[in-house]
Protein backbone atom coordinates (compact mmCIF):
# COMPACT_ATOMS: atom_id res chain seq x y z
CA UNK A 1 0.00 0.00 0.00
CA UNK A 2 1.14 3.59 -1.24
CA UNK A 3 0.17 6.53 1.25
CA UNK A 4 0.37 10.04 -0.43
CA UNK A 5 0.02 12.65 2.63
CA UNK A 6 -0.05 16.48 3.50
CA UNK A 7 1.73 17.14 6.24
CA UNK A 8 0.12 20.51 7.36
CA UNK A 9 0.53 22.01 3.79
CA UNK A 10 0.28 25.18 3.71
CA UNK A 11 0.39 27.53 0.02
CA UNK A 12 0.92 31.42 -0.04
CA UNK A 13 1.19 33.12 -3.61
CA UNK A 14 3.07 36.30 -3.31
CA UNK A 15 1.86 39.88 -2.59
CA UNK A 16 0.78 42.02 -5.66
CA UNK A 17 2.84 44.86 -4.58
CA UNK A 18 5.20 45.74 -2.03
CA UNK A 19 2.94 46.73 0.98
CA UNK A 20 0.65 43.50 0.29
CA UNK A 21 0.63 40.47 2.24
CA UNK A 22 0.87 37.23 0.63
CA UNK A 23 -2.46 35.30 -0.48
CA UNK A 24 -2.76 32.58 1.89
CA UNK A 25 -4.30 29.53 -0.04
CA UNK A 26 -4.22 26.81 1.67
CA UNK A 27 -3.96 26.91 5.69
CA UNK A 28 -2.42 23.88 7.47
CA UNK A 29 -3.42 20.91 5.74
CA UNK A 30 -3.28 17.74 6.91
CA UNK A 31 -4.72 15.03 4.74
CA UNK A 32 -3.21 11.18 4.08
CA UNK A 33 -4.70 9.34 0.63
CA UNK A 34 -3.80 5.55 0.65
CA UNK A 35 -4.02 3.26 -2.64
CA UNK A 36 -7.69 1.71 -2.85
CA UNK A 37 -8.91 4.71 -1.37
CA UNK A 38 -11.22 7.34 -3.29
CA UNK A 39 -11.05 10.71 -2.07
CA UNK A 40 -12.78 13.41 -3.34
CA UNK A 41 -12.25 17.07 -2.21
CA UNK A 42 -14.86 19.07 -2.19
CA UNK A 43 -15.78 23.19 -1.80
CA UNK A 44 -16.82 26.83 -3.15
CA UNK A 45 -14.90 28.51 -5.44
CA UNK A 46 -11.46 29.79 -3.33
CA UNK A 47 -10.99 27.12 -1.00
CA UNK A 48 -7.80 26.05 -2.79
CA UNK A 49 -9.10 22.73 -4.33
CA UNK A 50 -7.38 22.81 -7.45
CA UNK A 51 -4.02 24.18 -6.03
CA UNK A 52 -4.13 20.80 -3.63
CA UNK A 53 -4.08 18.77 -6.53
CA UNK A 54 -1.45 20.81 -8.02
CA UNK A 55 0.97 20.46 -4.76
CA UNK A 56 -0.15 16.64 -5.25
CA UNK A 57 0.43 16.62 -8.58
CA UNK A 58 3.84 18.86 -7.85
CA UNK A 59 3.04 21.37 -10.31
CA UNK A 60 3.45 23.28 -7.29
CA UNK A 61 5.65 23.54 -4.13
CA UNK A 62 4.27 24.01 -0.77
CA UNK A 63 4.99 27.12 1.60
CA UNK A 64 4.73 25.35 4.40
CA UNK A 65 4.75 21.64 5.48
CA UNK A 66 5.60 18.71 2.94
CA UNK A 67 3.75 16.55 0.60
CA UNK A 68 5.37 13.17 1.01
CA UNK A 69 4.43 9.75 -1.31
CA UNK A 70 5.97 6.63 1.32
CA UNK A 71 7.36 8.89 3.38
CA UNK A 72 9.89 10.46 0.53
CA UNK A 73 9.23 14.22 -0.02
CA UNK A 74 7.55 15.22 -3.15
CA UNK A 75 9.99 17.25 -5.58
CA UNK A 76 7.85 17.97 -9.06
CA UNK A 77 5.95 15.83 -11.02
CA UNK A 78 6.58 11.84 -11.47
CA UNK A 79 4.88 9.24 -13.58
CA UNK A 80 3.45 7.23 -10.18
CA UNK A 81 1.02 10.57 -9.80
CA UNK A 82 -0.97 10.71 -13.27
CA UNK A 83 -3.54 13.69 -13.52
CA UNK A 84 -6.85 13.80 -15.81
CA UNK A 85 -7.80 17.64 -16.68
CA UNK A 86 -10.81 19.36 -16.35
CA UNK A 87 -10.21 20.11 -20.50
CA UNK A 88 -9.04 16.79 -21.56
CA UNK A 89 -5.30 18.07 -21.91
CA UNK A 90 -5.36 15.49 -25.12
CA UNK A 91 -2.95 16.44 -27.94
CA UNK A 92 -4.69 17.01 -30.87
CA UNK A 93 -1.70 15.79 -33.42
CA UNK A 94 -1.85 12.21 -32.08
CA UNK A 95 -4.97 10.10 -32.47
CA UNK A 96 -6.79 8.70 -29.63
CA UNK A 97 -4.64 5.42 -29.48
CA UNK A 98 -0.87 7.76 -29.89
CA UNK A 99 -2.64 9.63 -26.60
CA UNK A 100 -2.95 6.67 -24.44
CA UNK A 101 0.36 5.62 -25.39
CA UNK A 102 2.15 8.88 -24.91
CA UNK A 103 3.58 8.17 -21.26
CA UNK A 104 4.65 5.02 -22.55
CA UNK A 105 6.46 6.80 -25.40
CA UNK A 106 8.20 9.12 -22.54
CA UNK A 107 9.19 5.87 -21.39
CA UNK A 108 10.73 4.26 -24.31
CA UNK A 109 8.33 1.41 -24.73
CA UNK A 110 8.84 -0.08 -28.07
CA UNK A 111 6.35 0.84 -30.74
CA UNK A 112 4.24 -2.41 -31.09
CA UNK A 113 4.18 -3.07 -26.95
CA UNK A 114 2.88 0.45 -27.13
CA UNK A 115 -0.16 -0.22 -29.24
CA UNK A 116 -0.89 -2.84 -27.87
CA UNK A 117 -1.21 -1.59 -24.20
CA UNK A 118 -2.43 1.32 -25.91
CA UNK A 119 -5.41 -0.78 -27.50
CA UNK A 120 -6.08 -2.84 -24.11
CA UNK A 121 -6.58 0.61 -22.30
CA UNK A 122 -8.90 1.82 -24.72
CA UNK A 123 -10.11 -1.09 -24.52
CA UNK A 124 -11.07 -0.28 -20.40
CA UNK A 125 -12.58 2.47 -21.29
CA UNK A 126 -14.74 1.10 -23.79
CA UNK A 127 -13.22 2.78 -26.92
CA UNK A 128 -11.60 0.19 -28.33
CA UNK A 129 -12.94 1.19 -32.01
CA UNK A 130 -11.76 4.79 -31.69
CA UNK A 131 -7.88 4.06 -31.71
CA UNK A 132 -7.57 5.75 -35.21
CA UNK A 133 -10.18 8.56 -34.47
CA UNK A 134 -8.49 11.80 -34.18
CA UNK A 135 -8.99 13.75 -30.66
CA UNK A 136 -11.13 16.57 -32.52
CA UNK A 137 -13.83 14.47 -33.91
CA UNK A 138 -14.77 12.89 -30.39
CA UNK A 139 -16.97 14.01 -27.62
CA UNK A 140 -16.89 15.57 -24.62
CA UNK A 141 -17.21 12.01 -22.40
CA UNK A 142 -15.10 10.09 -25.20
CA UNK A 143 -12.48 12.61 -24.78
CA UNK A 144 -11.91 12.21 -21.07
CA UNK A 145 -12.05 8.79 -21.22
CA UNK A 146 -9.33 8.90 -23.68
CA UNK A 147 -7.54 11.24 -20.55
CA UNK A 148 -8.28 8.84 -18.27
CA UNK A 149 -6.88 5.76 -20.52
CA UNK A 150 -3.75 8.00 -20.99
CA UNK A 151 -3.80 8.23 -17.07
CA UNK A 152 -3.60 4.92 -16.71
CA UNK A 153 -1.05 3.86 -19.48
CA UNK A 154 1.69 5.90 -16.40
CA UNK A 155 0.37 2.96 -14.29
CA UNK A 156 0.31 5.22 -11.44
CA UNK A 157 -0.19 4.65 -8.06
CA UNK A 158 -2.10 7.56 -7.38
CA UNK A 159 -4.82 9.00 -10.22
CA UNK A 160 -5.22 13.18 -9.63
CA UNK A 161 -7.98 14.40 -11.25
CA UNK A 162 -9.25 17.93 -11.57
CA UNK A 163 -13.17 18.38 -11.91
CA UNK A 164 -12.53 15.71 -14.60
CA UNK A 165 -16.48 15.46 -15.85
CA UNK A 166 -16.94 19.55 -15.37
CA UNK A 167 -17.63 20.45 -18.83
CA UNK A 168 -19.69 17.20 -19.42
CA UNK A 169 -23.62 17.66 -19.90
CA UNK A 170 -25.49 16.16 -16.94
CA UNK A 171 -26.59 13.14 -18.58
CA UNK A 172 -23.42 12.13 -19.77
CA UNK A 173 -21.27 13.13 -16.29
CA UNK A 174 -23.77 10.42 -14.43
CA UNK A 175 -22.78 7.77 -16.97
CA UNK A 176 -19.09 9.02 -16.34
CA UNK A 177 -19.59 8.77 -13.29
CA UNK A 178 -20.19 4.92 -12.86
CA UNK A 179 -17.51 4.41 -15.73
CA UNK A 180 -15.14 6.34 -13.61
CA UNK A 181 -15.81 4.28 -10.47
CA UNK A 182 -15.57 0.96 -12.31
CA UNK A 183 -12.14 1.55 -13.78
CA UNK A 184 -10.61 3.40 -10.25
CA UNK A 185 -11.56 -0.30 -8.81
CA UNK A 186 -9.87 -1.77 -11.63
CA UNK A 187 -6.98 -0.03 -11.16
CA UNK A 188 -6.32 -0.80 -7.74
CA UNK A 189 -4.92 3.03 -7.58
CA UNK A 190 -5.57 5.70 -5.06
CA UNK A 191 -7.56 8.36 -6.10
CA UNK A 192 -8.08 12.49 -5.22
CA UNK A 193 -10.97 13.95 -7.03
CA UNK A 194 -11.69 17.84 -7.38
CA UNK A 195 -15.02 18.47 -7.90
CA UNK A 196 -18.00 21.31 -7.00
CA UNK A 197 -20.98 19.01 -6.97
CA UNK A 198 -21.60 17.12 -3.59
CA UNK A 199 -23.74 14.35 -5.89
CA UNK A 200 -20.44 13.89 -7.59
CA UNK A 201 -18.71 13.25 -4.19
CA UNK A 202 -20.95 10.89 -2.55
CA UNK A 203 -21.56 8.99 -5.74
CA UNK A 204 -17.29 8.23 -5.79
CA UNK A 205 -15.87 8.73 -2.98
CA UNK A 206 -14.78 6.42 0.05
CA UNK A 207 -14.28 9.85 1.66
CA UNK A 208 -15.25 13.16 1.31
CA UNK A 209 -12.82 16.06 2.17
CA UNK A 210 -14.64 18.99 2.53
CA UNK A 211 -12.52 22.60 2.46
CA UNK A 212 -13.85 25.76 3.73
CA UNK A 213 -12.61 28.94 1.43
CA UNK A 214 -10.16 31.49 2.05
CA UNK A 215 -8.12 30.57 3.17
CA UNK A 216 -8.29 26.74 2.70
CA UNK A 217 -8.99 24.55 5.56
CA UNK A 218 -10.03 20.99 6.39
CA UNK A 219 -13.77 21.55 7.49
CA UNK A 220 -14.56 18.12 7.19
CA UNK A 221 -12.93 14.26 6.51
CA UNK A 222 -16.05 12.24 5.54
CA UNK A 223 -16.03 8.49 4.97
CA UNK A 224 -18.79 7.34 1.94
CA UNK A 225 -19.91 4.32 1.62
CA UNK A 226 -22.35 4.78 -1.78
CA UNK A 227 -19.46 4.21 -4.08
CA UNK A 228 -18.93 0.56 -2.53
CA UNK A 229 -22.54 0.04 -3.15
CA UNK A 230 -22.33 0.87 -6.22
CA UNK A 231 -19.49 -1.17 -6.79
CA UNK A 232 -21.38 -4.08 -5.20
CA UNK A 233 -24.18 -3.46 -8.36
CA UNK A 234 -26.34 -1.30 -6.76
CA UNK A 235 -28.01 1.07 -9.26
CA UNK A 236 -26.99 4.94 -9.17
CA UNK A 237 -30.27 5.91 -9.46
CA UNK A 238 -31.46 3.94 -6.20
CA UNK A 239 -28.41 4.75 -4.44
CA UNK A 240 -29.40 8.66 -4.99
CA UNK A 241 -33.35 8.08 -4.05
CA UNK A 242 -32.42 6.56 -0.56
CA UNK A 243 -32.68 8.83 2.58
CA UNK A 244 -29.17 8.49 3.57
CA UNK A 245 -28.14 9.79 0.77
CA UNK A 246 -30.26 13.09 1.04
CA UNK A 247 -29.42 12.81 4.41
CA UNK A 248 -25.57 13.35 3.65
CA UNK A 249 -26.71 15.84 1.00
CA UNK A 250 -27.95 18.19 3.33
CA UNK A 251 -25.30 17.53 5.83
CA UNK A 252 -22.56 18.47 2.94
CA UNK A 253 -24.69 21.13 1.70
CA UNK A 254 -24.73 22.73 5.34
CA UNK A 255 -20.80 22.18 5.85
CA UNK A 256 -20.22 23.63 2.56
CA UNK A 257 -22.38 26.73 2.66
CA UNK A 258 -21.77 27.10 6.42
CA UNK A 259 -20.70 30.45 6.81
CA UNK A 260 -20.94 31.87 2.98
CA UNK A 261 -22.34 35.16 2.71
CA UNK A 262 -25.84 35.92 1.53
CA UNK A 263 -24.92 37.61 -1.96
CA UNK A 264 -22.51 34.13 -2.85
CA UNK A 265 -25.51 32.03 -2.22
CA UNK A 266 -27.66 33.75 -4.69
CA UNK A 267 -25.27 33.85 -7.15
CA UNK B 1 -51.29 17.92 -14.02
CA UNK B 2 -50.00 21.54 -14.87
CA UNK B 3 -47.01 20.30 -16.54
CA UNK B 4 -49.48 18.23 -18.60
CA UNK B 5 -51.60 21.15 -19.57
CA UNK B 6 -48.33 22.98 -20.00
CA UNK B 7 -47.58 20.05 -22.57
CA UNK B 8 -50.70 20.38 -24.62
CA UNK B 9 -50.71 24.63 -24.63
CA UNK B 10 -47.19 23.80 -26.13
CA UNK B 11 -48.42 21.50 -28.58
CA UNK B 12 -50.77 23.64 -30.07
CA UNK B 13 -49.34 26.40 -29.81
CA UNK B 14 -46.78 24.66 -32.00
CA UNK B 15 -49.97 23.48 -34.45
CA UNK B 16 -50.54 27.50 -34.34
CA UNK B 17 -47.39 28.15 -36.16
CA UNK B 18 -47.37 25.40 -38.46
CA UNK B 19 -49.88 27.06 -40.81
CA UNK B 20 -49.53 27.24 -43.89
CA UNK B 21 -46.10 30.48 -44.01
CA UNK B 22 -45.24 32.05 -46.44
CA UNK B 23 -42.23 30.40 -47.98
CA UNK B 24 -39.03 33.27 -47.85
CA UNK B 25 -38.03 33.75 -51.17
CA UNK B 26 -34.09 33.85 -51.39
CA UNK B 27 -32.76 37.08 -53.12
CA UNK B 28 -30.30 35.58 -56.13
CA UNK B 29 -27.11 36.78 -55.44
CA UNK B 30 -23.91 36.97 -57.53
CA UNK B 31 -21.20 34.84 -56.26
CA UNK B 32 -18.36 36.71 -55.15
CA UNK B 33 -15.88 34.82 -57.48
CA UNK B 34 -17.81 35.90 -60.35
CA UNK B 35 -17.48 39.42 -59.47
CA UNK B 36 -14.13 39.22 -59.59
CA UNK B 37 -14.02 36.89 -62.62
CA UNK B 38 -16.23 39.79 -64.47
CA UNK B 39 -13.44 42.11 -63.26
CA UNK B 40 -10.71 40.55 -64.25
CA UNK B 41 -12.15 40.35 -67.64
CA UNK B 42 -13.04 43.39 -67.81
CA UNK B 43 -9.62 45.46 -67.51
CA UNK B 44 -8.36 42.73 -69.85
CA UNK B 45 -10.86 44.44 -71.97
CA UNK B 46 -9.81 47.82 -71.10
CA UNK B 47 -6.05 46.96 -71.34
CA UNK B 48 -7.45 45.37 -75.39
CA UNK B 49 -9.21 48.30 -76.06
CA UNK B 50 -6.61 50.70 -75.36
CA UNK B 51 -3.55 48.63 -77.20
CA UNK B 52 -5.55 48.11 -80.55
CA UNK B 53 -6.84 51.54 -80.07
CA UNK B 54 -2.93 52.78 -79.72
CA UNK B 55 -3.51 55.42 -77.06
CA UNK B 56 0.05 54.98 -76.32
CA UNK B 57 2.58 53.62 -78.08
CA UNK B 58 3.26 49.89 -78.40
CA UNK B 59 6.31 49.98 -77.24
CA UNK B 60 4.93 51.23 -74.00
CA UNK B 61 1.78 49.32 -74.22
CA UNK B 62 1.96 45.73 -76.10
CA UNK B 63 -1.68 44.52 -76.76
CA UNK B 64 -2.86 41.53 -74.21
CA UNK B 65 -1.92 39.02 -77.27
CA UNK B 66 1.61 40.20 -77.84
CA UNK B 67 2.10 39.57 -74.41
CA UNK B 68 0.65 36.04 -74.33
CA UNK B 69 2.62 35.28 -77.63
CA UNK B 70 5.59 36.61 -76.08
CA UNK B 71 4.65 34.19 -73.08
CA UNK B 72 5.07 31.51 -75.13
CA UNK B 73 8.00 32.48 -76.92
CA UNK B 74 9.53 32.60 -73.27
CA UNK B 75 8.36 29.38 -72.61
CA UNK B 76 9.33 27.69 -76.05
CA UNK B 77 12.94 29.86 -77.37
CA UNK B 78 13.38 32.00 -73.91
CA UNK B 79 14.90 35.13 -73.12
CA UNK B 80 18.61 36.25 -72.21
CA UNK B 81 20.36 32.77 -72.28
CA UNK B 82 17.68 31.06 -70.67
CA UNK B 83 13.98 29.78 -70.77
CA UNK B 84 11.33 30.49 -68.81
CA UNK B 85 10.71 27.80 -66.57
CA UNK B 86 14.68 27.81 -66.33
CA UNK B 87 14.63 31.44 -64.69
CA UNK B 88 11.46 30.33 -62.45
CA UNK B 89 13.61 27.12 -60.67
CA UNK B 90 16.43 29.97 -60.78
CA UNK B 91 13.92 31.73 -58.52
CA UNK B 92 12.26 28.97 -56.95
CA UNK B 93 15.61 27.46 -55.97
CA UNK B 94 16.82 30.85 -54.17
CA UNK B 95 13.29 31.01 -52.33
CA UNK B 96 13.44 27.92 -51.20
CA UNK B 97 17.36 27.80 -49.96
CA UNK B 98 16.79 30.69 -47.80
CA UNK B 99 13.58 29.03 -46.07
CA UNK B 100 15.77 26.36 -45.62
CA UNK B 101 18.14 28.55 -43.82
CA UNK B 102 15.55 30.97 -42.19
CA UNK B 103 13.80 27.79 -40.78
CA UNK B 104 17.15 26.27 -39.46
CA UNK B 105 17.72 29.31 -37.95
CA UNK B 106 14.41 30.91 -36.52
CA UNK B 107 12.66 28.31 -35.55
CA UNK B 108 15.57 27.31 -32.98
CA UNK B 109 15.72 31.21 -32.30
CA UNK B 110 11.72 31.39 -31.72
CA UNK B 111 11.78 28.45 -28.97
CA UNK B 112 14.82 30.44 -27.18
CA UNK B 113 12.56 33.57 -27.31
CA UNK B 114 9.49 31.89 -26.36
CA UNK B 115 11.07 29.52 -23.94
CA UNK B 116 13.33 31.34 -22.14
CA UNK B 117 14.15 35.00 -20.48
CA UNK B 118 17.90 34.70 -21.26
CA UNK B 119 17.02 33.70 -24.88
CA UNK B 120 14.21 36.21 -24.84
CA UNK B 121 16.76 38.92 -23.42
CA UNK B 122 19.43 38.27 -25.86
CA UNK B 123 17.70 37.08 -29.46
CA UNK B 124 14.89 40.00 -29.24
CA UNK B 125 16.73 42.74 -29.93
CA UNK B 126 18.32 41.71 -33.11
CA UNK B 127 14.73 40.16 -34.34
CA UNK B 128 13.39 43.83 -33.98
CA UNK B 129 16.52 45.30 -35.18
CA UNK B 130 16.02 43.43 -38.83
CA UNK B 131 12.16 42.98 -38.45
CA UNK B 132 11.48 46.63 -40.06
CA UNK B 133 14.99 46.61 -42.33
CA UNK B 134 13.74 46.79 -46.01
CA UNK B 135 16.32 43.96 -46.88
CA UNK B 136 16.88 45.73 -49.53
CA UNK B 137 18.66 47.93 -47.48
CA UNK B 138 21.47 45.42 -46.44
CA UNK B 139 21.27 43.70 -49.75
CA UNK B 140 24.70 45.68 -50.41
CA UNK B 141 26.31 45.38 -47.30
CA UNK B 142 25.81 41.52 -47.65
CA UNK B 143 27.11 42.04 -51.25
CA UNK B 144 30.05 43.63 -50.37
CA UNK B 145 30.78 40.25 -47.86
CA UNK B 146 29.89 37.46 -49.92
CA UNK B 147 30.16 39.02 -53.69
CA UNK B 148 27.41 38.46 -55.98
CA UNK B 149 26.91 34.51 -56.36
CA UNK B 150 24.08 32.44 -55.22
CA UNK B 151 25.26 32.79 -51.70
CA UNK B 152 24.23 36.46 -51.45
CA UNK B 153 21.06 36.12 -52.71
CA UNK B 154 19.59 33.27 -50.72
CA UNK B 155 21.10 34.88 -47.16
CA UNK B 156 19.29 37.91 -48.39
CA UNK B 157 16.28 36.00 -48.75
CA UNK B 158 16.65 34.35 -45.39
CA UNK B 159 17.41 37.28 -43.40
CA UNK B 160 14.34 39.11 -44.59
CA UNK B 161 12.35 35.46 -43.76
CA UNK B 162 13.46 35.28 -40.65
CA UNK B 163 11.54 37.40 -38.53
CA UNK B 164 8.20 36.07 -39.22
CA UNK B 165 9.29 32.77 -38.63
CA UNK B 166 11.13 33.44 -35.42
CA UNK B 167 8.09 36.00 -34.09
CA UNK B 168 5.38 33.62 -35.01
CA UNK B 169 7.50 30.25 -33.57
CA UNK B 170 8.33 32.24 -30.20
CA UNK B 171 3.94 32.90 -29.98
CA UNK B 172 3.39 29.71 -30.86
CA UNK B 173 5.55 28.84 -28.21
CA UNK B 174 4.32 31.15 -25.83
CA UNK B 175 0.53 29.98 -26.24
CA UNK B 176 1.04 26.32 -25.45
CA UNK B 177 -0.89 25.37 -23.45
CA UNK B 178 -0.08 24.90 -19.70
CA UNK B 179 -2.26 21.82 -19.36
CA UNK B 180 -0.64 20.14 -22.22
CA UNK B 181 3.16 20.90 -20.96
CA UNK B 182 1.83 19.59 -17.11
CA UNK B 183 0.22 16.41 -18.14
CA UNK B 184 3.51 15.10 -19.96
CA UNK B 185 5.69 16.30 -17.20
CA UNK B 186 2.92 14.12 -15.10
CA UNK B 187 3.87 11.08 -16.83
CA UNK B 188 7.73 11.79 -16.22
CA UNK B 189 9.06 13.73 -19.58
CA UNK B 190 12.09 15.17 -18.98
CA UNK B 191 12.75 19.36 -20.55
CA UNK B 192 14.05 17.87 -23.95
CA UNK B 193 10.41 15.50 -24.19
CA UNK B 194 8.45 18.24 -23.24
CA UNK B 195 9.66 20.41 -25.80
CA UNK B 196 9.73 17.98 -28.81
CA UNK B 197 6.98 15.92 -27.97
CA UNK B 198 4.54 18.72 -27.29
CA UNK B 199 5.97 22.47 -27.38
CA UNK B 200 7.12 21.83 -31.04
CA UNK B 201 3.87 19.82 -32.21
CA UNK B 202 1.78 22.08 -30.59
CA UNK B 203 3.54 25.70 -32.07
CA UNK B 204 3.54 23.98 -35.56
CA UNK B 205 0.34 25.73 -36.77
CA UNK B 206 1.95 29.16 -35.55
CA UNK B 207 5.02 28.12 -37.47
CA UNK B 208 3.65 27.23 -40.65
CA UNK B 209 1.59 30.38 -40.47
CA UNK B 210 5.21 32.34 -40.23
CA UNK B 211 6.50 30.59 -42.74
CA UNK B 212 3.46 31.37 -45.40
CA UNK B 213 4.14 35.12 -44.39
CA UNK B 214 8.04 34.24 -44.96
CA UNK B 215 7.39 32.89 -48.12
CA UNK B 216 5.36 36.21 -49.38
CA UNK B 217 8.05 38.55 -48.30
CA UNK B 218 10.81 35.92 -49.79
CA UNK B 219 9.58 36.51 -52.76
CA UNK B 220 9.30 40.26 -53.27
CA UNK B 221 12.48 40.05 -51.45
CA UNK B 222 13.68 37.89 -54.29
CA UNK B 223 12.90 39.65 -57.42
CA UNK B 224 14.21 42.66 -55.84
CA UNK B 225 17.32 41.00 -55.34
CA UNK B 226 17.59 39.91 -58.74
CA UNK B 227 17.24 42.87 -60.27
CA UNK B 228 20.41 43.94 -58.63
CA UNK B 229 22.72 41.32 -59.13
CA UNK B 230 22.19 37.98 -61.21
CA UNK B 231 22.49 36.20 -64.47
CA UNK B 232 18.91 34.15 -63.94
CA UNK B 233 15.55 34.23 -62.33
CA UNK B 234 12.47 36.19 -62.97
CA UNK B 235 13.77 39.40 -61.59
CA UNK B 236 17.14 39.42 -64.05
CA UNK B 237 15.03 38.61 -66.73
CA UNK B 238 12.51 41.30 -66.43
CA UNK B 239 15.76 43.86 -65.65
CA UNK B 240 17.11 42.67 -68.73
CA UNK B 241 13.71 43.36 -70.85
CA UNK B 242 13.51 46.57 -69.58
CA UNK B 243 17.15 47.94 -70.40
CA UNK B 244 16.07 46.87 -74.47
CA UNK B 245 12.52 47.90 -73.85
CA UNK B 246 10.81 44.65 -74.61
CA UNK B 247 7.81 45.51 -72.77
CA UNK B 248 5.63 42.39 -73.69
CA UNK B 249 8.71 40.47 -71.86
CA UNK B 250 7.93 43.48 -68.84
CA UNK B 251 4.71 42.22 -68.30
CA UNK B 252 4.86 38.92 -69.18
CA UNK B 253 7.61 38.47 -66.38
CA UNK B 254 5.18 40.75 -64.00
CA UNK B 255 2.15 38.13 -64.54
CA UNK B 256 4.32 34.95 -64.05
CA UNK B 257 5.96 36.79 -60.69
CA UNK B 258 2.05 37.19 -59.76
CA UNK B 259 1.02 33.81 -60.42
CA UNK B 260 4.25 32.02 -58.71
CA UNK B 261 3.42 33.82 -55.35
CA UNK B 262 -0.87 32.91 -55.52
CA UNK B 263 0.92 29.05 -55.99
CA UNK B 264 3.32 29.54 -53.12
CA UNK B 265 0.22 30.83 -51.17
CA UNK B 266 -2.00 28.04 -51.97
CA UNK B 267 0.93 25.22 -51.40
CA UNK B 268 1.57 26.49 -47.98
CA UNK B 269 -1.79 26.79 -47.41
CA UNK B 270 -2.42 22.96 -48.30
CA UNK B 271 0.69 22.41 -46.25
CA UNK B 272 -0.92 23.86 -43.22
CA UNK B 273 -3.81 21.86 -43.62
CA UNK B 274 -1.89 18.56 -44.13
CA UNK B 275 0.46 19.00 -41.35
CA UNK B 276 -1.73 20.70 -38.66
CA UNK B 277 -5.27 19.23 -39.21
CA UNK B 278 -6.61 19.98 -35.60
CA UNK B 279 -5.76 23.59 -35.83
CA UNK B 280 -8.75 24.12 -38.85
CA UNK B 281 -11.22 21.71 -37.22
CA UNK B 282 -11.17 23.79 -33.77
Amino acid sequence: MNRLFFNDVSLAYPARDRQGVPQLVLDRIKLSIATGEFVVVIGRSGSGKTSLLNLAAGFQEPTGGTVTLDDKPVEGPGAERAVVFQDDALYPWLDARDNVAFPLKLKGVGERERRARADELLDLVGLSAAGNRRIWELSGGMRQRVGIARALAAEPRFLLLDEPLGALDALTRGKMQTFLLGVWAKSRSGALLITHSIDEALMLATRIVVLSPNPGRLAADIASSFAADILAGASPSEVRASPAFKRMQDGLTGLIHADSPEEELAA
Amino acid sequence: MTLITDLTEVYNSDAKTSEPVRAPVRRRQVPIPLISLATVIGLLLIWAAAASAELVSPVFLPSPAVVAASLWNLVSVGFVDSTLPQHVLASLGRVLGGLAVAVLIGVPAGLAIGASRIGRGILDPIVEFLRPLPPLAYLPLIIIWSGIGEASKVIVIALSMLPSIVISTASGVRSVPKDHVNAARAFGATKRQVTFHVVLPSALPSILTGIRIALGTGWSTLVAAELVAATRGLGFMIQSAAQFLVTDVVIAGIAVIAVIAILLEIAARALERWLAPWASAK
